[in-house]
C-alpha cells in the first residue's frame, strides 16, 4: 500500500547506562537515495546495527517493516538474505584474495560442490562492468586504490542482489573524482530501482545526490526533509547540531613571528618501489603563530611528506635538510623530531595515533612520559593531574580520565590525540586531517583549538582534503601535485578554484 | 574535597581483575574442603610453594612478553640449559656454587640476547624464533650433559631451593623469623598504602573509605599472617619465597610504574602508535626477551637446585605452563593487557589445582585435562567480558 520500503517504527535501544537510540523512526521510500545526517555519536551507526541485525531481534524494542512484512532479523545473514546490505566506512575486503574472490566471499560460485573458476571470474567481470570498473577479476584487491576497493564491495553488494544498498560515509577516503564516480554510480542503481541509504558529513554531497533527508541528534529523530532547492545547507546543520553556526570557522587574526620551521630540496622515495619518487624537491617554511595549509589530491604525497619530516616514519633515500629556527636539525627517529619539538597528529588516529584499549591518561601522556619521571619511574599522580587538566581545557566529553579512548566518539578521541601531542610542548604541530570523520560540532571545536595553539606561538601544518576547510582556518596554503609544490597562496588571495587548479597542475 | 568510593565500585570496577581473585579463593575454599584440610596444613603448603615457583617466576617474564604481543615458546629448554650449565660447572669441574650461580645468569643472559637480536633488530616473529631457541637449546642442554643426568651434591647449591630461614630466631616449636618478616612486610604494605592513600587525597582523586581501606589492610593482614603461621610451623621461611616475593614486587613497580613497563604496554596495544609516539620499540623489545633469558635462567638455577641436578629433559613443557598462568590471569591474548600479579594468581590457581587434585588421588591424566579446560574456560571469559563490554 505504501510506497515505502523501509520503516523503522519507535526504534529505542539502551546500552548499559546509556539511552543510544530513542523513538527513532525512519521512513525510506522505494527507490530513492536516502541521506542519513548526524553528529558523531548521535546513533547513525547504531541505527544501522539495529536494521542490519547486528544488534538481534529482542536487544531492541520497535518495529521494522521492510518491503511489507515485519522482519526480526537475528543476524546479518538474515537481513542479506532479503536484500539488505551495509557498506562500511572501514572496507572489509582481504587484501590478498583476488577482486573475484573477494566478490564472491561468502557466496562461492560452485559447480558439484567445487569452485567453479570461470564462473566466478566470468560474474565478477559482469558484476565490475555494472559498477564502471575496468579491472581484470584476478587482480589482487589489495593493489588497488580505496576508490576501486569501494566500487569492489558495491559489486560485491549486487551479487548478493541488493534492494536496499546502506552505505556508511563512503566518500570519506576518496578523492574528488573518486566521488564523483561512486556518486554517479549510486544514481544509476537507483535508476534501476535500488535503494540507498547513504550516511555522510559531506552536506554538499548530500544536497548533490539525496532525496530525502533524516537528520538524527542525540539518539532522536529531528526531521526528514525532502529534498528540494528550499532545503539549504545551513538548515541541515542547523538541525544536527541543533544550534545555528554562524561561522563554520571561528574568527582568527593570526600574529604571524618569524621562522620556526623549514625544509630545502627535500626528496623522499617510495619505501619499496626504488626509483619512485614521492616527494620532489620540497621546500616550505612555517612561522611562529602561522596556521600553514597543505592542499593535494590523494596521492599527492601530502602524509608521506609529513610523516618522513616526522623521524623518517615513511619513504627510503630521504635526502633534503630540515632547519628549526634556522639551524640544520638532523630527524633520523621519531625522538629526534619529538625531541626538536615537532608533533605529528595522524590522519588515522586509531591506526596511528591511540592506543584504544588504554584509558585516557596514558593515551594522553604516551608520547612524553619522560616529562613526568625520575629516574625512569613514572609520577602517576602528576599524570592524572596533566591528563585531567588536559581534559578541562579541550572539553573533551568523558566523565572521567580513566575511560578508555576506544569507547570515545570521534571527536573526542581528536582531542585526546591533541592534548597527547600538546603535551609534549611542540614548537611545530603537522596536523594531517585533523577533522576526518568528526562531526561539524566538534569540528568546529577543533579549529578553536588550532587557532590558541597558534596564539600560543606554534607554528601549525595543516593537511586536509576539503578545501573550504583550508580556505577557512589557513593563513597560508601551500599546494601539492604529484610530490611537487606547485604553489604558496596566501589566505586572501586563495580560492577553491585557483587552489584546485595548482593541485593539479603538472610541471615538468 | 576527594570522593570516597565503596566496596562494590572496588569490585565492579574490572570484573575480569576481581573476578579472577574471587575465583583464585574459591578453589582454594572447595579444595580445603575436599583435601579435608590438608591443602592448607603448613607441610603441603610449603611445597606446593616450592613446587610451582620456577613456573611463578617464568611466568613473571612471560606476563611481559605476552603483553608487547609475543611469546616464548624456549623458557623450558633455556631452564634445562641454565641448570646444566650450573651443575656441569659445580660437580664435574669442582667450581664454587655461586660461580655456577652467576655462569647459569650469564647463560641466560646471552640466550635473551640471541632472541632479542632475532626478533627485535631482525624481525622475525617471536613464535618462530623461540620455537628455534627451544630446539636449539634442548640440543645444547644434551651436549653439555652428554645425554645423561648429573647430581649435584654441593650444599650450598641444594640450598637454595632447599634451604628455609629456621631457628635464626629461635622459636618454640615455631620459626620465629619467619612471623617477624611477614609482620614487617605487613607494616610496610599498611604504610605504603597509607601513603600513596595521602599523595591521591592532595591531588584531589577518588579514595575507598577510611573504614573500606581499613578493612582492605585488616584483611590482607589476617591473610599473611595466618599463611606466615602455617608455614613458621613447617620448616619456616624457604628461601625460594623470598626470592619469589623480591622478583613479584620488583616487576610489578617495572610493569606499572616505570617508562619502560609503560612502553611495553603501547607496543603491545598498538604498535604504530607507540612507534610514532618515539618509543624505542626494537630496544624494548630486545630488553623484554633479554629480561626473559635472566628470569629462565633464575627459574632453571631453582629448578635444578631443587631436584639436585641436571636432567636432559628438565624443564620439559614448562613454557606452556608459563604461558597458561598469564592467559589464566587476565593477559589479553592480543598483546596490551596483562598483570605480573594476575599471572601470579593464575600460576597460583594451576598449582593449587594440581596439589589439591594429588592429595585426592586424582589421576595424572584427568588433571590434565582439568587445567586444559580452567585455560580454555578463563580466555573464554575474557573474550565474553569485551565483547559484552564492546557492544556499541
Amino acid at each position: 500500500m505504501s510506497d515505502n520500503i523501509l520503516e523503522m517504527r519507535s526504534i529505542t535501544k539502551t546500552f548499559p547506562g546509556v539511552k543510544a537510540l530513542e523513538n527513532v523512526t525512519l521512513n525510506v521510500k522505494r527507490g530513492e537515495i536516502h541521506a542519513i545526517c548526524g553528529e558523531n555519536g548521535a546513533g547513525k551507526s547504531t541505527l544501522m546495527k539495529v536494521l542490519s541485525g547486528v544488534y538481534p531481534h529482542g536487544t531492541y524494542s520497535g518495529d521494522i517493516v521492510f518491503d511489507g512484512k515485519v522482519e526480526e532479523f537475528g543476524s546479518i545473514n538474515d537481513s542479506e538474505e532479503r536484500g539488505i546490505v551495509i557498506i562500511h566506512q572501514e572496507l572489509a575486503l582481504i587484501p590478498f584474495l583476488s577482486v573475484a574472490e573477494n566478490i564472491f566471499l561468502g557466496n562461492e560460485q560452485l559447480t558439484r560442490g567445487m569452485i567453479d573458476w570461470h564462473k566466478t571470474n566470468a560474474e565478477a567481470a559482469k558484476l565490475l562492468a555494472r559498477v564502471g570498473l575496468n579491472e581484470n577479476p584476478v587482480t589482487p584487491v589489495g593493489q588497488l586504490g580505496v576508490g576501486k576497493q569501494q566500487l569492489i564491495e558495491i559489486a560485491k553488494a549486487l551479487s548478493k542482489r541488493v534492494k536496499l544498498l546502506i552505505l556508511d560515509e563512503p566518500t570519506a577516503a576518496l578523492n574528488d573524482q573518486d566521488s564523483a564516480h561512486l556518486l554517479g554510480l549510486l544514481r544509476q542503481l537507483k535508476e534501476q530501482g535500488i535503494t540507498c541509504i547513504i550516511i555522510s558529513h559531506k552536506l554538499n554531497e548530500i544536497e548533490d545526490i539525496a532525496d530525502s533527508t533524516t537528520i538524527i541528534r542525540d539518539g532522536q529523530t529531528i526531521e526528514t526533509l525532502t529534498m528540494d532547492e528550499t532545503v539549504t545547507q545551513d538548515h541541515i546543520i542547523r538541525a544536527m547540531v541543533g544550534r545555528s553556526l554562524e561561522n563554520r570557522y571561528p574568527e582568527h587574526t593570526p600574529t604571524v613571528g618569524e621562522e620556526i620551521f623549514s625544509i630545502q630540496d627535500w626528496t623522499v622515495y617510495h619505501p619499496t618501489q626504488q626509483d619512485r619518487i614521492i616527494v620532489d624537491n620540497a621546500n616550505l617554511n612555517v612561522k611562529r603563530g602561522e596556521i600553514v595549509g597543505i592542499a593535494g589530491l590523494m596521492g599527492a604525497g601530502r602524509t608521506e611528506l609529513a610523516m618522513s619530516v616526522f623521524g623518517r616514519s615513511y619513504g627510503a633515500k630521504i635526502s633534503g635538510s630540515a632547519f628549526m629556527h634556522g639551524k640544520p636539525v638532523h630527524l633520523k627517529t621519531v625522538s629526534d623530531a619529538i625531541d626538536n619539538g615537532i608533533a605529528y597528529v595522524s590522519e588515522d588516529r586509531k591506526r596511528y595515533g591511540l592506543n584504544l584499549i588504554q584509558d585516557i591518561k596514558t593515551n594522553t601522556t604516551a608520547a612524553r612520559l619522560q616529562k613526568l619521571s625520575k629516574r625512569g619511574m613514572v609520577n602517576a599522580n602528576e599524570e592524572l593531574r596533566v591528563a585531567e587538566d588536559y581534559r578541562q581545557q579541550l572539553r573533551t566529553k568523558t566523565p572521567n580520565v580513566h575511560a578508555l579512548v576506544g569507547k570515545l566518539s570521534g571527536g573526542n578521541q581528536q582531542k585526546v590525540v591533541l592534548s597527547k601531542w600538546m603535551f609534549t610542548d611542540p614548537e611545530l604541530l603537522i596536523l594531517d586531517e585533523p577533522t576526518r570523520g568528526i562531526d561539524v560540532g566538534a569540528k568546529y571545536e577543533i579549529y578553536g583549538i588550532i587557532n590558541a595553539l597558534a596564539d600560543q606561538g606554534k607554528a601549525v601544518l595543516v593537511i586536509s582534503s576539503e578545501l573550504p576547510e583550508l580556505l577557512g582556518i589557513c593563513d597560508r596554503i601551500y599546494t601539492l601535485s604529484a610530490g611537487r609544490i606547485t604553489g604558496c597562496v596566501d589566505r586572501k588571495d586563495a580560492t577553491q578554484e585557483n587552489l584546485m587548479e595548482l593541485m593539479t597542475k603538472v610541471k615538468d | 574535597m576527594s570522593e570516597t568510593k565503596g566496596l562494590v565500585t572496588l569490585l565492579t570496577r574490572n570484573l575480569r581483575q576481581s573476578g579472577i581473585y574471587i575465583a583464585f579463593v574459591a578453589i582454594i575454599v572447595l579444595f580445603a574442603i575436599l583435601t579435608k584440610g590438608v591443602l592448607l596444613q603448613p607441610n603441603n603448603l610449603t611445597n606446593l610453594i616450592l613446587q610451582y615457583s620456577y613456573i611463578l617466576i617464568l611466568a613473571i617474564g612471560m606476563v611481559i612478553v605476552i603483553i608487547a604481543g609475543h611469546i616464548d615458546l624456549s623458557v623450558g629448554s633455556v631452564v634445562a640449559l641454565t641448570g646444566a650449565v650450573a651443575a656441569v660447572l659445580i660437580q664435574q669441574h669442582q667450581l664454587p656454587w655461586w660461580v655456577g650461580v652467576l655462569a647459569a645468569l650469564a647463560t641466560g643472559l646471552v640466550i635473551g640476547v640471541w632472541h632479542g637480536f632475532w626478533v627485535a633488530f631482525v624481525g622475525i616473529p617471536a613464535f618462530i624464533v623461540t620455537l628455534a631457541g627451544m630446539l636449539l637449546f634442548r640440543g645444547l642442554t644434551l651436549l653439555t650433559l652428554s645425554n645423561v643426568s648429573i647430581s649435584v651434591y654441593d650444599t650450598g647449591y641444594k640450598k637454595i631451593a632447599g634451604g628455609f630461614s629456621n631457628g635464626l630466631l629461635g622459636g618454640n616449636g615455631y620459626d620465629a623469623f619467619t612471623l617477624v618478616i611477614f609482620a614487617v612486610a605487613i607494616v610496610c604494605f599498611a604504610f605504603m598504602q597509607w601513603r600513596s592513600r595521602k599523595a591521591r587525597i592532595s591531588y584531589q582523586q577518588t579514595v575507598e573509605s577510611m573504614a573500606l581501606f581499613i578493612a582492605k589492610i585488616v584483611a590482607v593482614a589476617i591473610v599473611a599472617m595466618a599463611f606466615a603461621w602455617q608455614i613458621a610451623h613447617d620448616r619456616g621461611l624457604p628461601y625460594v619465597l623470598i626470592i619469589l616475593a623480591v622478583l613479584i614486587i620488583a616487576y610489578s613497580v617495572v610493569t606499572q610504574r616505570t617508562v619502560f613497563g609503560r612502553h611495553v604496554y603501547a607496543i603491545g596495544g598498538n604498535l604504530s602508535a607507540a612507534q610514532l609516539s618515539g618509543v624505542k620499540v626494537k630496544w624494548v623489545n630486545f630488553f623484554i626477551f633479554v629480561n626473559m633469558g635472566f628470569l629462565s635462567a633464575i627459574a632453571g638455577i631453582v629448578f635444578s637446585s631443587r631436584s639436585g641436578g641436571a636432567q636432559p629433559a628438565a624443564g620439559n613443557m614448562f613454557e606452556l605452563d608459563a604461558i597458561a598462568a598469564c592467559f589464566i590471569g587476565g593477559a589479553a591474548v592480543t598483546g596490551g593487557i596483562g598483570t605480573v600479579i594476575g599471572a601470579m594468581v593464575g600460576g597460583l590457581i594451576m598449582g593449587v589445582m594440581s596439589n589439591g587434585m594429588s592429595i585426592l588421588g586424582i589421576d595424572q591424566s584427568v588433571q590434565q585435562i582439568v587445567k586444559g579446560l580452567i585455560l580454555l574456560l578463563a580466555v573464554a571469559f575474557d573474550v565474553y567480558n569485551k565483547r559484552r563490554a564492546g557492544t556499541r
